[in-house]
């Protein structure tokens, strides 16, 4: 095994000779997007027209399928089968894993009379044309045997246990901590249902080719979602190609599959003809994943001076009766503020509810909406500027596990954005500052996001053109990956960035963990880099082993790679004119990478802050984001250009979390109210005003051999309590609902009688 | 029904079932996958075009309704090898991520920079004035595009450099 000290050693990416390691370099696949022509996954054009199918969903939450009428349907022009669960061809039980080292197991789709959720598909038509799909879907007519839904998450609270396997983590005495301190501050906040809302509708498109299955979909890991469905389809892992190429946001909702794949893949093979499957954007919300709800009680006590003595964050949040994911809103919280002592935990709560799962910055995102709004109020009870009431809290090392920081610039986060922004001019009594009608006020909060790498593989070849191909079984789901693979290449092999080709979204290629939990970047770039020393050490020994190279019998550790030339001291050539000669078919090499056997000797966190300035309309209750500023230190970064994108993309995402964002289940049918993007309000051009991302010059050699981490997450966490905070801030109201909308926030204004 | 659509300049014939929408005809039948499909509902603006050089939501216009009409997709507004300065503008600033509304987000820009041109009011506008072209104008009528990316910053800056080098 490796040692992070081993990553210390100069590289050709943390040398950057040629600079392109941070430039802001456009996008890799940009003139592909802004022209229209990079397919996605419905767009792929197949070998002979495709069929199209159409999902049903169930309209009750919980119970039986008493009948199904596909009759009518049948008849329908156009159709070519109508599949409920009685005519489904048959498929594994859920979960099954043929082979031992399948990344997940068989998700069969209609795959019995039981309904476990509002919207589970549950019928299937396919047709000639979409619309005799469509209109056939309305005539199936399925009768139910429907039981009460359990869905009412706020009522099953003291219902609520441990998550499998885990436990409240304690340390000190936090009672005693608490109850010994000066200062006590002992608040709930609510975060609701939050969806994805991805752009690009889940979709899929499969054809077969003899026993072959050709998959285009759209997911964010490669892996899994080919083994998964080889084992739904009961065939060998290698008789599945799945691809993802383009990919229109994924922000975990497309962390796995859906039916769509499963559905596609069975009605292909049945009517030998490729059959495109897509979801409705109304079919979204309850077919796919969303953030669940949850509830946190924060408990801070501090002395008078504002260091925390005790401090607590318990979550209760919800999953779907089969699952047991958990939003470990409480998480985050264990390696920010110093205390001595210290309690986190979460209960769970299974409900007749669609699939919980991770949406941006899990934990973070809904965590941070309730620790960093009681670190404002603690800061008013105390009379301390919020920015110092968290210098003062800054810890040594991790609070809870006491290991060194690999990096932490937090308090230059905090004082530089402070700054920038102008933030002393915050006045710190709420409501005293009026622009026209307008309330203004100012918030701020921290921000945090754990660091993570995971093991991957990439080859590197180059051609005769000297024109270097990166291959890897990754994704970029708008993160920028095709960009950066193609920086680290081009700096690596001293090309220019026109010469390397980039080819991902393919279970064919090197694998590699794909999008998530912004460890992308640092896990598929890592394995490119070694994929890349790899091809740089085959060359210089192609060279020196050449007698027709003027690199002859040289020691290839000396050969040096820029501007397309391979050259010892005066002596070179070009990469291109040394392939052709010596290796005319070209050369291709794997690399890859994990982590080090001694990371986990220190804590890896990328860290920011946040600060807001909102307009609060006192008499509509109106909330106006007015500006937003974030500095962020997140290691190494690659490209500033995507990389600020990312940033600034999740700190909007704090906006819609802080006032427009939720949605609410009927609980007496199970159902999200919000089905479509007129009702689930994400936030608009409007919405926004003046917004910047700045990235701290960092580099964190314990990280990996790049010294970067992952910024797609960070950007969001913390982003919505700094709306909150400065909410409070204009008008002196202190809500801990989310999201902050208008009805709420005029009750407010009013019981202040303004 | 037999439709006559001039899609980029080029007539195009096509049996079109009744039910099939602009969007669909597009996308299904000419294979102009450029215009995006986010909501079916006219919600999201991904698969704006421009008919008769005025912005629509294709998803909620049947196709049979556009006979003779002049429809310009995101295919038809500039190429790889030679990008319009509303694409070039997009690029070069990073107004998108994902990539799946930015064809609805360029052509909603070429429609929107006419209607401000013709002095179009929208809410941003002062009554009687002529509309300027503000930040604040530009997001007010973008608002129909939307990017849960949320490049809407980057989005700005584009609009502003493409309006600039097409002065």
């Amino acid at each position: 095994m490796s040692s992070v000290h081993d990553w210390a050693a100069p590289n050709p990416v943390t040398t950057n000779r040629s600079g392109l390691i941070g430039k802001g370099v456009d996008r890799y696949e940009g003139p592909l997007k802004v022209t229209g022509t990079a397919p996605y996954a419905y767009e792929v054009q197949p070998p002979s027209p495709p069929a199209y199918g159409v999902m049903v969903g169930a309209t009750i939450a919980t119970g039986r399928i008493t009948g199904a009428d596909t009759a009518e349907a049948e008849a329908a022009p156009g159709v070519l089968a109508v599949w409920t669960h009685r005519n489904v061809p048959a498929q594994p039980p859920r979960g099954t894993r043929v082979h031992p080292r399948s990344t997940a197991g068989s998700r069969p789709a209609l795959e019995s009379d039981r309904v476990y959720h509002w919207g589970q598909p549950v019928a299937f038509v396919i047709a000639d044309t979409l619309e005799n799909a469509v209109a056939a879907s309305h005539l199936v007519r399925l009768t139910y045997d429907a039981d009460a839904p359990d869905a009412d998450f706020r009522a099953r609270l003291a219902d609520a246990g441990q998550p499998p396997g885990e436990q409240d983590v304690e340390i000190g005495d936090f009672d005693a901590g608490f109850a010994a301190s000066a200062v006590r501050l002992d608040e709930t906040w609510a975060t609701p249902i939050q969806n994805h809302c991805q752009m690009e509708p889940c979709a899929s498109l499969v054809w077969w080719e003899g026993d072959k299955c050709i998959a285009h979909t759209s997911v964010q890991m490669v892996k899994p979602a080919q083994h998964g469905l080889a084992e739904t389809l009961g065939i060998p892992r290698d008789d599945v190609r799945l691809m993802t190429r383009y990919i229109g946001g994924g922000f975990g909702g497309k962390g796995q599959t859906y039916d769509d794949l499963t559905l596609a893949a069975l009605a292909a093979r049945a009517l030998e003809r490729p059959v495109k499957v897509a979801f409705t954007r109304q079919q979204m919300m309850h077919g796919t994943i969303h953030r669940p709800a949850t509830v946190m009680r924060v408990r801070l006590g501090a002395e008078k001076d504002g260091r925390l003595n005790a401090f607590s964050i318990m979550t209760w949040t919800h999953c779907h009766q089969d699952g047991t994911f958990t939003e470990h809103a409480s998480n985050f919280a264990r390696a920010l503020y110093a205390a001595p002592n210290r309690l986190t935990g979460h209960r769970l709560v299974k409900l007749d509810l669609p699939g919980a799962g991770p949406m941006r910055a899990p934990g973070e995102a809904s965590g941070t909406m309730s620790l960093e709004c009681a670190m404002d109020e603690l800061a008013e009870r105390l009379g301390l500027d919020p920015v110092e009431l968290r210098i003062r809290n800054e810890p040594p090392s991790d609070p809870e596990n006491g290991r060194p920081f690999s990096q932490r610039q937090l308090v230059r986060c905090l004082k530089e954005g402070a700054q920038l922004f102008g933030w002393d001019r915050r006045m710190p009594t709420p409501g005293l500052v009026r622009d026209g009608r307008w309330l203004v006020g100012m918030g701020m909060a921290a921000a945090i996001r754990g660091n993570f790498l995971l093991p991957a593989k990439c080859s590197f070849s180059v051609d005769a053109e000297g024109v270097i191909t990166v291959r890897q079984g990754m994704t970029d789901i708008g993160t920028g990956t095709y960009t950066v693979l193609a920086q680290i290449a081009a700096e690596t092999l001293g090309v220019l960035l026109g010469d390397v080709r980039v080819e991902i979204g393919d279970s064919e290629l090197p694998p590699a963990p794909g999008s998530g939990g912004q460890f992308g970047a640092a896990s598929a770039g890592s394995a490119a880099l070694a994929a890349g020393m790899n091809l740089r050490r085959a060359i210089a020994e192609l060279a020196t082993g050449d007698p027709n190279s003027p690199l002859y019998g040289d020691d290839p550790e000396l050969v040096t790679f820029q501007d397309g030339v391979v050259a010892i001291e005066n002596k070179s050539e070009t990469l291109a004119a040394l392939v052709r000669r010596a290796a005319p078919a070209g050369l291709t090499v794997e690399g890859d990478s994990r982590p080090a056997a001694d990371m986990r000797e220190w804590s890896t966190q990328t860290y920011g802050s946040h600060f807001c300035e909102v307009g609060v309309d006192p008499v509509t209750g109106e909330v106006r984001v007015r500006r937003m500023l974030g500095v962020f230190a997140a290691g190494r970064i690659l490209n500033e250009k995507t990389a600020r994108s990312q940033l600034t993309g999740g700190m909007i995402w704090g906006i819609g979390s802080a006032i427009t964002e939720g949605n609410a289940v009927d609980p007496r049918y199970g159902s999200l109210i919000n089905q479509d993007l007129a009702q689930y309000l994400v936030p608009v051009q409007a919405d926004i005003g003046e917004l910047d991302a700045i990235m701290l010059d960092e580099v964190d050699d314990k990280a990996n051999p790049m010294g970067i981490k992952g910024v797609g997450e960070l950007g969001n966490s913390g982003a919505g309590a700094a709306v909150a905070n400065a909410i409070y801030n204009a008008c002196g109201v202190r809500l801990r609902d989310y999201p902050i909308t208008p009805d709420k926030l005029l009750a407010g204004l009013m019981a202040k009688g303004m | 029904m037999r439709t006559t659509i001039t899609v980029n300049g080029e007539a195009r014939s096509l049996d079109l079932d009744p039910r099939t929408t602009l969007l669909d005809a597009l996308r299904e039948h000419l294979k102009l996958t450029g215009s995006k499909k986010g909501c079916d509902h006219g919600q999201c603006g991904a698969c704006t075009v421009l008919v008769n050089g005025v912005r629509i939501n294709s998803c909620l216009s049947l196709a049979v309704a556009h006979d003779g009409d002049e429809v310009v997709s995101i295919e038809g507004v500039g190429t790889v090898e030679k990008l319009h300065p509303v694409q070039q503008a997009f690029l070069t600033e990073d107004a998108f991520q994902c990539g799946y509304c930015t064809p609805g987000q360029i052509c909603s820009t070429l429609g929107m920079l006419q209607e401000l041109e013709a002095g179009w009011p929208s809410q941003e506008t002062a009554p009687d004035a002529k509309p300027a072209f503000t930040d604040a104008e530009i997001r007010e009528r973008m608002s129909g595009n939307i990017c849960r990316c949320s490049a809407y910053p980057q989005i700005v800056a584009a609009i502003r450099r493409a309006a600039e080098a097409m002065a």
